[in-house]
């Protein structure tokens, strides 16, 4: 990326949201407790194409890493995945009504 | 929780608006983060409070403590010299947990400028300095701090002689950098907590200088 050009720095800032701060820590944990590496991470984040980072937030991103990761090192399968994400979607329409 | 009557305000206390978070549409990522720290720990890898603690911790990290570090240097030419040495190990010797980074301290003076950038991602001394701002991790910040510094550092306020070198640093997963910037002058007598109010963000990633006093 280092070195393309591109037009001027977006200064605008956000407070993080709270899945964007568990996003965070699910990854330095699972990075403290060797279920992955930051190379395993960046392979991920990498193999997702340059569109990725035009399509998707950088914690969208992070979480789709990680997943790929935990996935990869056997933690849990993407059948185990899908299942989860689609009693998640029945919980509630939000954020914070999804929680169980 | 009602979401009705938030649409006036979007911006939060501390001026930035306010991201989608419990009260918008539930997004396919979103999802993927509830899954994964529920599967998580149903198998035993994550607690709860494990979860929250890290939050806790990486909350409370934040540039004021970049800015004693700076302060103390400025002020204890010993303590500088094993910054600029081992700066994680003089870091962890002030009592931040600054983790298992390797640190490095670049030091800005009459005729040097140095700023940091992770050209890969995000790489930044978060466990010092807390989580990046959003601009760092922008592509245009990745792509331009290497092409065109003085661009840039200009969009920053910053304009800088043109005899001043400018050493830009590609941090890594491994090896995060952090600038010490210039004391500023009229600074003889203040001590390190005053000089410690001088110390911004941005000085510390060198898109900025330390603050001038105001009384001088």
């Amino acid at each position: 990326m280092g070195g393309h050009s591109a037009g001027p720095i977006p200064m605008e800032s956000h407070d993080f949201a709270l899945w964007e701060k568990r996003v965070d820590a699910l990854m330095v944990l699972c990075g403290a407790k060797g279920l992955f590496t930051v190379d395993g991470l960046r392979r991920a984040l990498e193999d997702m194409g340059e569109d990725a980072f035009e399509k998707y937030s950088y914690y969208d991103r992070w979480i789709a890493a990680t997943n790929q990761n935990l996935v990869e090192a056997g933690v849990y399968s993407l059948e185990e995945l899908g299942q989860r994400m689609e009693e998640i979607a029945k919980r509630g329409p939000t954020y914070g009504e999804a929680q169980e | 929780m009602p979401h009705d009557h938030h649409d006036h305000d979007h911006l939060s206390p501390s001026g930035h608006p306010y991201r989608q978070d419990n009260d918008a549409p539930l997004t396919y990522f979103q999802r993927m983060e509830i899954a994964v720290r529920e599967l998580l720990i149903e198998k035993g890898h994550l607690t709860p409070a494990e979860i929250a603690t890290q939050i806790d911790a990486m909350d409370a990290r934040s540039p004021a403590n970049g800015a004693a570090v700076v302060a103390r240097a400025w002020t204890d030419p010993e303590f500088k010299a094993r910054l600029m040495d081992n700066a994680g190990d003089a870091t962890r010797e002030m009592g931040f947990d600054i983790g298992p980074l390797h640190l490095v301290a670049v030091e800005n003076t009459a005729d040097t400028h140095n700023m940091i950038v992770c050209t890969l991602c995000s790489c930044y001394p978060r466990n010092l300095l807390g989580l990046p701002p959003d601009w760092y991790k922008t592509r245009a910040y990745r792509s331009r701090a290497v092409r065109e510094p003085r661009a840039v550092l200009r969009e920053f306020g910053v304009e800088l002689p043109q005899t001043t070198q400018i050493r830009v640093h590609d941090s890594t997963a491994d090896m995060r950098y952090i600038v010490l910037p210039a004391r500023p002058e009229g600074t003889d007598g203040m001590d390190a907590a005053a000089l410690a109010r001088l110390v911004t963000r941005d000085s510390m990633i060198g898109t900025g200088l330390a603050l001038v006093p105001e009384n001088t």
